[in-house]
């Protein structure tokens, strides 16, 4: 894919534990195991890694969380989803100290979710690693009546909140966590381009 | 012109606040209250100094302001430290500035800000690095942020400040005298800091690298580390420059910088902290004979070692002459 124009539009990299950190917090979803066992796997910060890993319902990530729990980190928190993960880790980083570091990896709508609780938790952007694991599915937040839309896979969706066709556009935002969509029919109601679906 | 917006104003308070230290208060005599500032900005002065030969010598330095006027106000106070390397600066401001003297002063520009979304900040001072520092702890506790002040001096009677301090934080402020063998235990402080703590050091430069030093060791990340490096622009061999725009050559003395004699020579050159920390005096380099002496801590070490730009505040050459895109 093209590396977008738009320069809120977030790069993802790939997992790296930091050697100097005290502690280690990974929080994954789905295919996200996979790139934190890559990174992590027989290293030393494992035994100060605390691990949150929530499977994605509608398929068999059985395999994945085998890979975490063969990890032998500090400690394994399985949650059923998401919601559950981010109220963990709120809870986790409430006593946190300064020399934590998280690493963050799945679909592009979790690093998103996640990225923008955890900074709201007062991590700094740059104690955040991303990799980008999965379906290159967006979170959307519609402008017009500011519900977020969760999984988006095309542009334009449709807003399940207010009914708008919605353009997403590269813009992001950190703080919500979401990118923008903006309705894309509203001079000429009902021309539609095809959906587009969004690149890895 | 370059520098900002230039205020006149008069001494109207001089204090010795330690053997070495004095406070300086100073109004504006020309009308309006001063602009409001944060905390942590600073302030360059424009300052005739007599030389022993019975002329003037115009220098330009630059000092952090104390407190935090955020809604302005009539005057503006520095505490400036009589620097024994003082290359005429702190030894005017000690030795001839009176009560009543009048100066030229630049609008404030902060260098140092206080982070504001961060829940928690650890400020730490070394001497003379407690004026900005001060100033941070007095605007954090008026907002009633949270905040530890940490304050290492050599001897008590150098702790410009340190009674006043301690009285208005108790504790939250800790006093560290070297002449006792107290040092601040850095990776102690550092170790329990809540998530979303803010470092703040000004202080010797060594003392700087060696806190953010063990900030990184102890695995902080670098957007939560802030320090003011301002420096005392040194001396060094006089040598040659040439303004290839203007077609000025003149020659930099052994206790001038590069600035003052571009300065000295008519031209009103870029320059905003005079400190090597802001940039803004960045100048192409047409050719040099001899080699660049970097001594900012703006450009990156790259950036030094290919040699197309020159700080002209503190940075200088060790040669024949410097030619300049200026």
């Amino acid at each position: 894919m093209k590396p977008s124009t738009i320069k809120s539009r977030p790069l993802y990299g790939t997992l790296a534990p930091v050697p100097q950190a005290t502690q280690h917090i990974a929080i994954v979803e789905g295919e996200g195991a996979l790139a934190l066992a890559d990174a992590f796997a027989g290293h030393e910060a494992l035994r100060r890694t605390i691990i949150l890993f929530s499977p994605i319902a509608h398929r068999a990530d059985h395999d994945q969380t085998a890979v975490l729990t063969s990890l032998s980190c500090e400690a394994l928190h399985l949650a059923s989803n998401v919601q559950e993960l981010l109220g963990t880790l709120v809870t986790i980083l409430s006593t946190a100290t300064m020399g934590t570091r998280l690493y963050v990896s799945g679909s592009e709508d979790f690093i998103g979710r996640v990225t923008s609780e955890a900074l709201r938790q007062g991590i700094e952007m740059d104690a955040i690693q991303t990799e980008h694991r999965g379906a290159p599915t967006r979170r959307v937040q519609c402008v017009h009546c500011k519900g977020f839309i969760d999984g988006v896979s095309a542009s334009p969706a449709l807003c399940p909140h207010c009914g708008l066709h919605l353009l997403v556009r590269d813009h992001y935002s950190r703080r919500l966590g979401a990118f923008m969509g903006v309705s894309i029919d509203a001079e000429s109601p009902g021309d539609l381009p095809p959906p587009e679906a969004f690149g890895a | 012109m370059s520098g900002g917006v230039q205020f006149p104003v008069r001494v109207a308070e001089i204090e010795a606040v330690s053997p070495a230290v004095k406070r300086l208060r100073l109004e504006r005599h020309d009308g309006p209250s001063l602009p409001p500032y944060s905390a942590g900005s600073h302030t360059v002065l424009t300052l005739e100094a007599r030389t022993l030969e019975g002329g003037t010598r115009r220098i330009r330095n630059a000092y952090s302001l104390l407190g935090t006027t955020l809604g302005g106000g009539p005057a503006y106070e520095i505490a400036v430290l009589r620097s024994p390397q003082s290359r005429g600066g702190s030894v005017f401001i000690h030795d001839q500035l009176a009560i009543g003297a009048t100066l030229s002063m630049s609008a404030p520009v902060n260098l140092f800000p206080l982070h504001r979304t961060a829940r928690r900040h650890v400020l730490v001072a070394g001497g003379i690095g407690i004026t900005p520092i001060a100033a941070m702890a007095r605007e954090l506790a008026a907002a009633g942020q949270p905040f530890e002040l940490h304050y290492a001096m050599r001897d008590e009677a150098s702790g410009a400040f340190a009674a006043e301090l301690a009285a208005l934080y108790g504790p939250a402020m800790r006093l560290y005298v070297s002449q006792r063998q107290e040092r601040i235990a850095v990776r102690d402080i550092l170790a329990h800091q809540p998530v979303g703590t803010h470092l703040y050091v000004c202080g010797p430069e060594r003392m700087i690298d060696g806190i953010l030093g063990d900030a990184r060791i102890a695995g902080w990340p670098d957007s939560a580390l802030h320090a003011e490096r301002f420096l005392a622009p040194e001396g060094g061999e006089p040598f040659a420059v040439k303004l290839a725009r203007s077609g000025i050559a003149t020659l930099v003395g052994e206790h001038q910088t590069l600035l003052e004699a571009i300065e000295a020579a008519g031209v009103d050159a870029p320059y905003l902290c005079r400190g090597g920390a802001c940039g803004q005096c960045e100048t192409p380099i047409v050719s040099a004979d001899g080699t660049l002496l970097h001594a900012d801590h703006f450009l990156t070490d790259d950036q030094k070692a290919c040699g197309k730009t020159i700080m002209t505040c503190v940075s200088r050459l060790r040669g024949r002459e410097l030619v300049l895109d200026l």
